[in-house]
């Protein structure tokens, strides 16, 4: 692995401010991280603790107070898809089929080269992918939230991202859907190799799907208070690291940090 | 206003479904045997169900009758009785569409011409007001810029404008349609302006991190998202044009619907002028479903989240 796949993404102290009517809101302070190519990162941190500000930076929807992103070796100035992002309330057209919701994407980042067969093949691999090709003609009013977000999940696919950004993407569902949908994404990030950078609050989902745990500081003007290298064998199964040492060795560290050194404070009103 | 009083009609057409239910049942009854000894109360209940669908508004008729004819019958009232006026009806509806001459025609005609004028009216304000609104909507110095002139404005009647109209286009008629267009286009352009400002930012940011192109964020995301708001709007317009026409060509003459009602009372001919209130009820509840049935078709589930 050379240097620029060691340093996929890089974020160089980046500082990111509000304006509000109330004045000058610090979020994020000297955040310095690097992504691995083929990395799992997971930020975990207390709400308001600006998790979603960062993916958001990395996404390139907002541009930073201060500081530099860079991704595969050039500076992240606009969102883009080669940084495919899958939001926490799916984003689906409402109007559009799930095969649609996906072809846009496939359509803008493939067009060009590929004719429409073509086109079209991709869309229903990335169905087939998260397991929807069934319901493919189904607008998202007609299927469940589990399954919009596997919907979601087959639009960031298809266009073949280089990185996947994910926004707690399954913080909407109920655990059982939750923990299915941990499974098919560890499956479909083996087979395809995405580098993924992950915001969830919860703790299991940070220590079994990720490489490396970054946990930020509270808010405001959060930072990188420690990350956490997961050093556990893949292919991860969540029944046999139930009672695995390592993992409860992995989980009490994060947890240790959530609630013993960033217990949540409640700011007086 | 307008819609409180044309929606409560709308529910009956729903009513006479059960209508179907009981006889289908009765049918299959006949046809197969076995079936006769289902609990005879489901018929029943169903028939209470017809009863209750049917009944109110019939008696709403009925009342509404009972008033006429009792006004109709006090002596100096000059008001025909419904029985009158069915047989005028009968009369007028037997010709709708003769001509004799520019001023006495028939009543098919007058509707025509009404609603001619509406659509080109309506048609303008709809060429100008929609992509008015989309820029109003769109840019936040354009709202700053034209919200006081539209809340200025949207409150003047509509009659205000007619002597504007007359004197810029020199005509009755010209005039007439102008003062269509400036009373369907405010619900228009605000409509469309606050469909686009209520577009989510989630369905924006999804073609942000797609990078679409201008056009395909106008045609996949802007534009259907904007649709049910912007049919909200035409249907506001068109409920407000058909209000304001009647007005006008009493004011403006020639033919129309409004014209036929002045016409009618300078004649002294009150059974003409009760026809032609009901002919624009019907014809301004058409229209009002058929914009209902279109907006239904364009209107999605939201996402939330």
């Amino acid at each position: 692995m050379n240097t620029s796949d060691c340093q996929y993404i890089r974020i160089q102290g980046v500082e990111q401010t509000f304006r509000t009517p109330k004045g000058q809101f610090p979020a994020l302070r000297q955040i310095d991280l690097t992504v691995r190519k083929g990395d799992f990162v997971t930020l975990i941190g207390h709400s308001g603790c600006g998790k979603s500000t960062l993916l958001n930076l990395i996404a390139g929807l907002t541009t930073p107070s201060a500081g530099v992103l860079l991704c595969a070796g050039k500076e992240i100035a606009g969102p883009g898809p080669e940084r495919a992002m899958v939001f926490q309330n799916h984003s689906l057209l409402p109007w559009l089929t799930c095969f649609d919701n996906v072809y846009l994407g496939v359509e803008r980042v493939f067009g060009s080269a590929e004719n429409k067969a073509q086109l079209r093949a991709r869309t229903g691999q990335a169905l087939e992918l998260v397991g929807l090709a069934h319901a493919a003609g189904k607008r998202p009013g007609e299927i469940s939230g589990g399954m919009k977000q596997r919907v979601g999940i087959a639009r960031a696919l298809a266009m073949e991202p280089k990185v996947l950004l994910m926004d707690e993407p399954f913080g909407a569902l109920d655990a059982l859907t939750r923990a299915r949908l941990q499974d098919e994404l560890l499956e479909i990030v083996a087979k395809t190799r995405a580098t993924v950078v992950m915001v969830t609050h919860d703790v299991d989902e940070a220590v079994l799907l990720a490489d490396r745990i970054v946990m930020m500081t509270n808010g405001p003007a959060a930072t990188i208070g420690e990350v956490l290298h997961v050093d556990l064998p893949r292919p991860r199964s969540r029944v046999a690291l139930a009672d695995d040492p390592q993992y409860q060795h992995y989980r009490k560290a994060v947890i240790d940090f959530l609630y013993t050194r960033q217990a949540h404070v409640e700011k007086a009103a | 206003m307008v819609a409180a009083v044309f929606h409560s009609p709308l529910e009956t057409p729903a009513a006479p479904a059960p209508a179907v239910t009981p006889a289908a049942a009765a049918m299959v009854a006949v046809a197969s045997p076995a079936p006769v000894t289902a609990p005879p109360q489901a018929p029943a209940r169903d028939l209470r169900g017809l009863w209750l669908a049917v009944l109110p508004p019939v008696l709403g008729f009925a009342l509404l009758l009972l008033i006429w004819q009792a006004i109709a019958s006090t002596a100096d009232s000059g008001i025909p009785s419904p029985a009158q006026t069915w047989a005028q009806a009968v009369q007028v509806f037997a010709e709708p569409f003769y001509r004799n001459g520019p001023n006495d025609q028939g009543v098919g005609w007058n509707v025509l011409s009404s609603l001619q004028r509406v659509a080109v009216g309506f048609g303008l304000a709809a060429l100008v007001g929609i992509p008015a609104g989309f820029a109003i909507g769109r840019s936040v110095f354009l709202s700053r810029m034209f919200n006081p002139l539209i809340s200025l404005l949207r409150p003047v009647s509509p009659l205000a404008w007619l002597p504007i109209g007359l004197l810029v286009f020199k005509g009755a008629n010209p005039a007439a349609i102008w003062t269509i267009f400036i009373c369907s286009i405010w619900p228009m352009v605000i409509n469309t302006a606050v469909g686009v400002q209520r577009v989510p930012q989630d369905y924006l940011n999804v073609a942000r991190v797609l990078d679409l192109s201008e056009w395909k964020v106008f045609t996949t995301i802007l534009l259907p998202a904007v649709l049910p708001y912007l049919l909200t709007g035409v249907r506001l317009a068109v409920g407000t044009a058909w209000l304001v026409i009647v007005a006008a060509e009493m004011l403006t003459g020639g033919v129309g619907i409004g014209f036929w009602v002045w016409d009618e009372w300078n004649n002294l001919n009150v059974a003409s002028i009760i026809i032609a209130i009901f002919v624009i009820g019907i014809v301004g509840l058409l229209l009002e479903l058929a914009l209902v049935k279109l907006a239904s078709l364009f209107t999605y589930e939201e996402v939330r989240s």
